[in-house]
Order: C-alpha cells, then structure tokens, then sequence
C-alpha cells in the first residue's frame, strides 16, 4: 500500500530537482543529468500507476500545501492507467531525449538543449503524472496549469529558430486558456452545485443537481477536455503546435498529454457525474467520429511528417472518444456489460496510441534531426541512410494502421465489437449511431493505411529527393535505445494484451461500471466475457510466420539452382535511367484521395501560365500550387478572428490620446455606476 | 483431437493452393471461348509459375527489403486466409480463430504490403500504382466492414465458422433483404479487392488504366511468380468465402465424417468454378470504369451494405430471432 505514496514522492523529488538541474548545469553535463532525472520521474510514476492497475489504492490530503484550498491526491486505477502509460511514455522519451540533446551530428539549432527548455521538461513530465491523481477540484486545476504552461514554454522552445513557432506558440497559448475558462466554470458550477470540490464531494453531492445544471456542467468540461484532447472542432492548436515543437515534446504532447484529455473526460463524465442521457453521449460520439474521420482525411493530404502525424492523434483521439460516449450511451441504457467493454475498447487504444504515436515522433524527430527536413516530398532513400530509423518507424507504422499483427488492431477490433454487439440493445438510436459509428472506424482505418503507407513509402523508401535526405545519418544510439523501448512496448502490447485485461477491469470499474469483466483471457488471447468472441494475436503471427516460412522454403525448393540474386535495371521505358524526380512524392500519392474526397476538403489550386514573349503558345513558366487548407479552421475561427480585429481596430477610435477624454470617461463611468446603484437599490 | 477437422483443413489449403492457378486458368479460359480466341488452356498459370521459377531471381537497383519480402508476405497472409476461410467444414481446429475482422485485416496486409513495394522501387509506376490501389482499399474497407455488421447480426458473432453454420441452418437469413444487400456490397467489394474489372483490369498493360499491374510492374522471375500466385489465391480464397457466406449449402457443420468433408470440397470446388466463369463471362461484357468513377462505385457499395444493417436491425425480427 505504501508503494504509491512513495512513487509520488520519488517522482516529484526527482522532477523538482531537475528545474533548477536543467538552469544552472553547463551544457556539457545538462542534458545527461536532466534526462536522467526526468527517465527517473517517468519509472518512478509509472510504478504508482502500475501498482494502481494492480489493485491497490491510495488517497492523501495536504491541507497546508495550498492556501484556502488545501491539496487534495487520490489514486485509483482510472488514474493509475493514465499515470502508467504517462510513466512508460515519459521514461522512454527521456533516454531519446538525452541522445537528442547530448548526441553527434544534429541538424540545426536546438532550442531544446537550451537552459529554460531543459529546466521546464522534468516539470512537464511530472504535471503529466500529477494531473490524474489529483483529487479537487483546485489541485486538478492547478496541476492542468501548471501542464499547460510547461508544455506552452517548451512548444516555444525553437522559436529563434523559425518565426511559424511562435505562431503556433500563440495559438496553443490562446485555445488552451480557453480550454481552462471553460474547465474553471464548468468544475466551478459544478463544486457549487455539489456543496464541496474534493472529488468525493462531487461525487456525492451530484445527485442533488438539476439535470440543466449536469447538463451544463458535462458540456463545459467535455468542450474543454476535447479540446486538450485536440479533438474538432477545437483542434486547431494540434497540428500547429505538435509540428513546431522538438520532437521530444512533441511525443510526450501527443502520446501523455492528449490522453489526459481523455482522462477527464471519463473521470467527469462517467465517475464523477455518474453517467448522463443519451444527448450528452450522442453529442461526444458526434465530436469523436468527425474528429477521426476529418483528422485522418487531413493526414492523408499532409506533406508535412509531423503534421501528418499531429492529425492521426486527433484521429486516434476521436475514436477513443467514440468509444468512451458508446460505453456512455450503454451506460444509459442500462447494458453495463457493453458498457463496460466499449470503455475497456477505448482505454486499450488509449495505451496503444500512446506506444505507438511516441514511437512515430521519436522516427520523425530522428528523421527531422538528421535532415532538418519534415517536407516527405523531399525526404525519401531514408532507409539504406538510416535502416534503424526506418525499421522502428514501420513497427509504429504498424501499430498506426490497425492491421494484425500490430498493437492497434487489438483495440479497434474490441471497438468494433463492442459497436457491432451493441446493436443488441433495443432503440432506434442505438440501431442509428452504431452502424454510422462502425462506418466511421472502418473508414478511418482504411485511410490510416493509406496515410502510413504513404509516410513510410515516400519518406523512407526508394531515392533520396532532396540533399538533405541524401546526407542523412543515422541517430545517436541513445535516441535508437528511447525508441527501441517504445517498440518492445508496442510489440508486447500487440502480442499479448490479455495481459492488461485485469488492470483495465479494475479501470473500467473504477469508472463507475462496476460488476463488469469486459476483457478476460490470460495473456494469449483476448476473450471477451460478455459477448462470444476471441482473438488470438499470437496466434496470428505464428501462423504468418509459419505460411512465410513455408512460401521461403517452397521458393528455395523450387530455385535451388539459381539462388544467386542479380541486380538489374529499373524499366525506364527505353528513356534512360528514371530519376528521384520522377518517383510519387506524397503529394501526387494523396492526389486520388484528394480528389475522391474533393467536396470536404476543398483543396485550393492555382496554375499560372507565363507564356514567352513571342507567342502564347510557347510555354516558359507554368507554376502550380495545391494547398489542402483545415477548412473547420477556416469557417469557423476565421470569422471570430476577423469579428475581434474588427472590434479591436474600431475600439481604436476610443483612444484618442486626450488627457480630456479619458478624465470624461472616468466620469461617466462613475457616474454611471452610481446611477445603477441608486436605481438598483 | 479431431482427426476428421485436421484432415478439412489439410484438404481445404492443398485445393486452395493447387486450385487457384487453376480458376485462374478457367477464368482465361472463359474470357477467350466468349471473345471467339482458343485460349492457351487452363492448365496456363502452372505453366506460366513453373517457368518463372526457372528464371533467375532479380533484384532491381535501389530497391530494399520491403520489396524483397512483400511477394512473400503477400502470399504468406493469403495462405493464412485460406487456413482461416471455412469452405468446407464449419468444424474446425481453427474455428474459433476464424474472425471475420481479422480476415479483412488480413487481405489488408497483403495490399499494404505490395503497395509498400511499389514505392520502394521509387518509379512513377510503382509510386502511381500503389497511390490508386492503397485509395481503392481505404474505400473498400468500410464497405467490407459494414457487410460483415450485416451478416454478424443475425449469428450475433463475428465469427465466421458461426455465421456460416447459422447461415446453413438457416437459409431464410439469406433471402432475407438484409442478407441480398450484403451479398451485392460484399461481391462489389470482392471485385475491388482482387482487382478484378470494372475496377481495374488484371490483364491490361496500359499506363493510364493500371492499378496492381503498376504496382508489381518491377517484379520478374520467382518474385512475380509468387505475386501473382498471391494474387489468384487472394481471388479463389475470396471466391470461397463468398460462397461459403452466402451459398453455404454443403459445407460440412459436424466434424464427424470424412463423406461429409469430401462431399463439401466437391461442392465449395464446384461453387468457385461456377462463380469464376460468371465473373469471367460478365468480365467481357464490362469496361472498365474510369480510375476517378470507383469511388462512385464503391460509395454506391457502402450504402447497399450500410442498408443491409439498417434492414437487418429494422426487419430482424422475423428472420433473426
């Protein structure tokens, strides 16, 4: 029982210490030290969450930490989940981190190497595993903040480097604030309504609330959180600020971050509030399946690696959220069983999407060191420069595409079970949503394939097209160990996920599905319990090693006297040997999507002619531009941004410079507040 | 254990295996008696793999592993497929592996893989065939997806073996109008996936209209063996399970006798054969549509199976329950 308190303390010591390790270190010692540290708080909090998983409990109460207030910690297994995926992520991005910073032949400056990114990140790294266990409202709110900002400095971290990071840094800066705004009133409202902010008290105290006040309550958070989960439609800040981070933060933002997101939602939502109607579940599914098929729809027209790989968080994201308000919607019919495997589904994916998207932007920070180069069209030949590299990115590649045997499948194969099983609940609604729901996931999983074949073809295959790409090293080991680990990770969770399957029964209970035990099985297979299905993922691996090995011996058989392989030519059409500017870049690779899906994205293309002087026939120039902007960001936020501009310019005329003037207002407002006064009273 | 199970499997992947060149053949066959030619027989793809064998193996410059292994992964997953498939008993050793998600996991993989090799040559050709086959499959999967809904619903079970013994029980599940629309998404479907007119032409050789042949245009000797051979087991294997799904008449459902499993093969035989040669005989009447027209296709495909849930739910009650 003591091991939780004594993780925590570990972890906060340690990540304590690594602030002010990070400011006063030289440079040659700082990121040995600091990453050690912050690998530490990584172990140390994910030992707390794996013994959460494992059964055990702890809750504390500080009353003098904070003022008024006090702080209030609780662990149980909902938090030890978060905490333990936020420990492995963290722990395994801190040994890349120290190669990253510490190691030979990078590519351009590193803000991250720097004093003040390296003072911020233990702390970073501790908030990603102090927000689950705090238990009230003030300490879940300070610990967000506290997340929020540290994450803010470090997206900043390159902003020397190139002007789009402090626009992309003013962007998460703005639409995380309002996420919080929403947050501090909804938990504001809600402490109110409840007659006390501990999470007990909450949970006690919510029976009592009106249905509007719930109601208000769950949408101001859930905004709130999707948000942070980068979720649309409040997703701006994702492919904007995971782009423009060091790779680095940019795992830990995609792979612990956004999960919190997740955990919010499901602590308000389901344990807190204690479920709700349909309308709030319905409306959660809605954010879920447009943010996964719209994400994964941008991913496939992105040039950019990283942001490719921003759009396919927010795309995993909502499919966990369409999992987590399906487990709602069967909550509030009454089918606990579903419930509570539609929840343990998204959980799952939860872990997955972690293991897997830390993975890829570890490859793509390796890729992006040794280039300086995100652009795929001028990336590629990666894999004979870089065969490390390139490997750990197919294992994430895997795990991404939702194909056997990767991580992935195993999740959305438990979501799609528990979407195709739930039509066994009676109700129109039910008979609606889910087909649209499996649709959705189906959709988005065959897209997903397109758009990793698509990272992993054009940017690590065939020629190198471009000089940056042609003198690409391979990464420093440290940085090849970071991500060797995420890809153990990634294997032991597509092989044997039944080990899990205890730890997330205790999750999903603790989320308020009690008496349920949705994933059974003993590590081999996945059983599920409730409704007749197995899945064997070892299984299948060995039997497609079994049929590899049988097609390699029956072809060796076959051309045992010729075993000896010849290089040849490429067919070049008779036209002389094809040129790297003649292979698919990933633009003319999502060029068909483009097209099939032309009404949604709206893609903007230009052709100008320059025709030569002499005659209008004769060509000299042709210039093309495609540009597939985020047309959600631009509906809906370019007329709020031009509303305020507007607003600002013509408050403008207020500001005349007159001494006069501002004493008359000053005057007029006094006056004013006593006329109120004296009429109101 | 069953020994009579074991046995189904051993006889069901030996006639996959040595079948599908076969049906292949036939289709070829078919095609050329309907187009007035002769024909160069059925027995042409076992030539055809025999002599690209006795070729010697050859590596393009530039290329790497993944084109190497994709030939190999393509036909190792259609293999596995043809383990998993239930086309002749529904009694399997693998019965409870047989999940229809995996399945389409499985066809999956073999497109990525090939469609990986494709760019590893780094040639337009590659880059452009794997660009369109990786387009049709991200829009095929959701129709093959919302097909299998249908179909699970009345066996309330994704697992195959279950739905085909439910189906063979029941047989009023397939005229119901839940089942008829399945069966046109899922054969749509099916045509997509195996390449197969109108949405893309296996015998063409014409830039503008290439989707797999575009592809694999780099492969030769063994290697183009093995893929075309993965490509013919991915056809009768689909074939099958058609079949199986919605024609299950005949396929052993008890693991007792061995009449039982060779009276199925003789069957499931018979049925792939019909099926290729009407696929064949409708392939020469077809063109094939425009690359930016199988969306509209397959789109038309999604709705046919997103009604068959809607009608199975809606209409369950008599059939169903």
């Amino acid at each position: 029982m003591s091991l939780i308190p004594a993780a925590l303390a570990t972890a906060t010591a340690l990540g304590v210490a690594g602030a002010p390790a990070g400011l006063v270190l030289p440079q040659r010692v700082r990121g040995w030290v600091v990453g050690v540290l912050t690998a530490g708080v990584g172990v140390a909090g994910g030992t707390a969450g794996v013994a959460a998983l494992g059964g055990s409990g702890w809750s504390a109460e500080v009353p003098g930490l904070l003022p008024l207030a006090g702080t209030y910690l609780a662990v149980d297994a909902l938090s030890g989940l978060f905490m333990a995926v936020a420990g492995a992520v963290v722990a395994a991005v801190a040994v890349y981190g120290i190669g990253y910073v510490t190691g030979h032949g990078s590519h351009g400056s590193h803000g991250l190497g720097s004093r003040g990114a390296q003072a911020v990140l233990p702390l970073f790294a501790l908030s990603l595993l102090l927000v689950p266990a705090a238990a009230s409202v003030s300490t879940f709110l300070l610990l967000w903040e506290l997340m929020a900002l540290t994450s803010l400095l470090l997206v900043l971290a390159e902003h020397r480097a190139r002007p789009a990071v402090r626009q992309a840094g003013v962007w998460y800066a703005v639409m995380t604030h309002l996420g919080l705004v929403l947050l501090l009133a909804g938990l504001m409202v809600y402490a109110a309504q409840a007659g006390g902010e501990t999470f007990a008290a909450l949970r006690a105290g919510t029976t009592g609330i009106s249905p509007t006040m719930r109601g208000l309550v769950f949408v101001l958070t859930a905004v709130a959180f999707t948000s942070k989960a980068g979720l649309v439609p409040l997703h701006a800040w994702l492919p904007r600020a995971h782009p423009e981070a060091p790779s680095v933060v940019s795992a830990l933002m995609s792979a612990a971050m956004v999960n919190l997101g997740i955990y919010g939602l499901v602590r308000v939502g389901s344990d807190l509030l204690g479920g709700g109607p349909a309308w709030w579940w319905l409306l959660v599914m809605a954010m879920g399946g447009l943010s996964a098929v719209y994400g994964i729809l941008q991913a496939a027209m992105a040039s950019d690696l990283k942001r490719l790989l921003a759009y396919s968080t927010s795309e995993n994201m909502g499919l966990v959220v369409l999992g987590v308000g399906a487990a709602g919607l069967f909550a509030h019919v009454g089918n606990e069983a579903l419930a509570g495997l539609a929840l343990a589904a998204a959980l799952l994916h939860v872990v997955n999407h972690a293991a897997f998207k830390a993975l890829l932007f570890g490859a793509a920070g390796s890729v992006l060191r040794a280039t300086g180069e995100r652009n795929l069209d001028l990336l590629g030949g990666l894999r004979a420069r870089m065969p490390f590299t390139a490997g750990l990115f197919a294992v994430g590649a895997l795990g991404a595409v939702a194909l056997p045997p990767g991580n992935g499948f195993i999740s959305e194969w438990l979501l799609l079970q528990s979407m195709i099983h739930g039509l066994e609940v009676p109700g129109v609604t039910t008979a609606i949503v889910l087909p649209l729901a499996v649709a959705v996931i189906a959709l988005s999983a065959g897209l997903a394939a397109a758009v990793f074949v698509k990272a992993l073809g054009v940017g690590f295959f065939a020629q190198p097209r471009g000089e940056q790409a042609a003198a690409a090293k391979e990464s420093p080991l440290l940085m090849l160990v970071g991500m060797g680990l995420l890809a153990a990770l990634c294997a032991a969770l597509a092989l044997v996920p039944g080990l899990l399957g205890e730890g997330l029964d205790r999750t999903v209970a603790a989320a308020g599905h009690t008496g349920t035990r949705p994933v059974a099985g003993g590590g081999l297979r996945v059983r599920l319990e409730e409704v007749s299905a197995t899945l064997s993922p070892l299984w299948v691996l060995a039997a497609l090693v079994v049929a590899l090995g049988a097609v390699m011996g029956t072809v060796g058989w076959a051309t045992r006297r010729r075993q000896r392989r010849t290089q040849a030519r490429l067919w070049d059409c008779g036209g002389g040997a094809p040129t790297p500017r003649m292979a698919y870049t990933a633009t003319s690779f999502a060029e068909p999507l483009q097209r099939v899906f032309d009404d949604m994205l709206a893609p903007e293309q230009d052709v100008d002619v320059t025709p030569v002087r002499e005659s209008a026939y004769l060509v000299e120039r042709v210039e093309f531009r495609n540009r597939v902007p985020d047309r959600i960001e631009h509906r809906l936020y370019q007329p709020v941004l031009d509303l305020l501009a507007a607003a600002g310019q013509s408050a403008r005329r207020l500001a005349g410079g007159s001494v006069h003037t501002y004493l008359g207002y000053g005057f007029v407002g006094l006056i004013t507040l006593l006329v109120v006064l004296v009429v109101g009273w | 254990m069953n020994p009579v199970g074991y046995a189904a499997i051993v006889l069901q992947v030996g006639t996959v295996v040595a079948g599908a060149p076969l049906l292949t053949g036939l289709m070829r066959q078919t095609r050329a008696r309907l187009e007035g030619r002769a024909g160069a027989g059925v027995l042409q793809p076992w030539r055809d793999v025999r002599k690209l064998l006795r070729k010697e193996p050859i590596t393009p410059v530039g290329t790497g592993p993944a084109f190497r292994w994709a030939p190999l992964v393509l036909v190792a997953t259609s293999l596995v497929l043809a383990v998993l498939v239930p086309l002749i008993s529904t009694e399997s050793p693998v019965r409870g592996r047989a999940d229809l998600i995996v399945v389409v996991a499985l066809l999956a993989l073999g497109t990525v893989a090939l469609a990986l090799a494709g760019l590893d040559t780094g040639t337009a050709f590659g880059g452009m065939g794997a660009s369109r086959e990786m387009t049709i499959a991200a829009l095929v999967e959701p129709t093959i997806l919302m097909a299998v809904f249908a179909l699970s619903i009345p066996a309330g079970s994704t697992n195959l073996p279950v739905i085909v013994a439910g189906a063979a029980d029941e047989p009023a599940r397939l005229t119901s109008p839940a089942g008829l629309l399945a069966i046109a998404a899922l054969s749509v479907a099916v045509l997509a996936e195996t390449g197969r007119l109108p949405v893309d032409n296996p015998s063409t050789h014409l830039e503008l209209t290439m989707v797999h042949e575009a592809m694999v245009l780099e492969y030769a000797g063994p290697d183009l063996a093995l893929v075309e051979f993965g490509a013919q087991l991915r056809l009768t294997v689909l074939l099958g399970l058609l079949a199986s799904l919605f024609a299950p008449w005949g396929i052993a459902t008890s693991a007792s006798s061995l009449a039982a499993v060779l009276l199925a093969l003789l069957l499931v035989v018979l049925k792939v054969a019909v099926l290729g040669t009407v696929l064949a005989a409708a392939e020469v009447f077809w063109a094939k549509l425009r690359l930016f027209r199988v969306p509209e296709l397959l789109a038309g495909s999604f709705l046919l199976a997103l009604l068959a849930v809607t009608a199975s739910y809606f209409l369950g009650g008599e059939g169903g329950q």
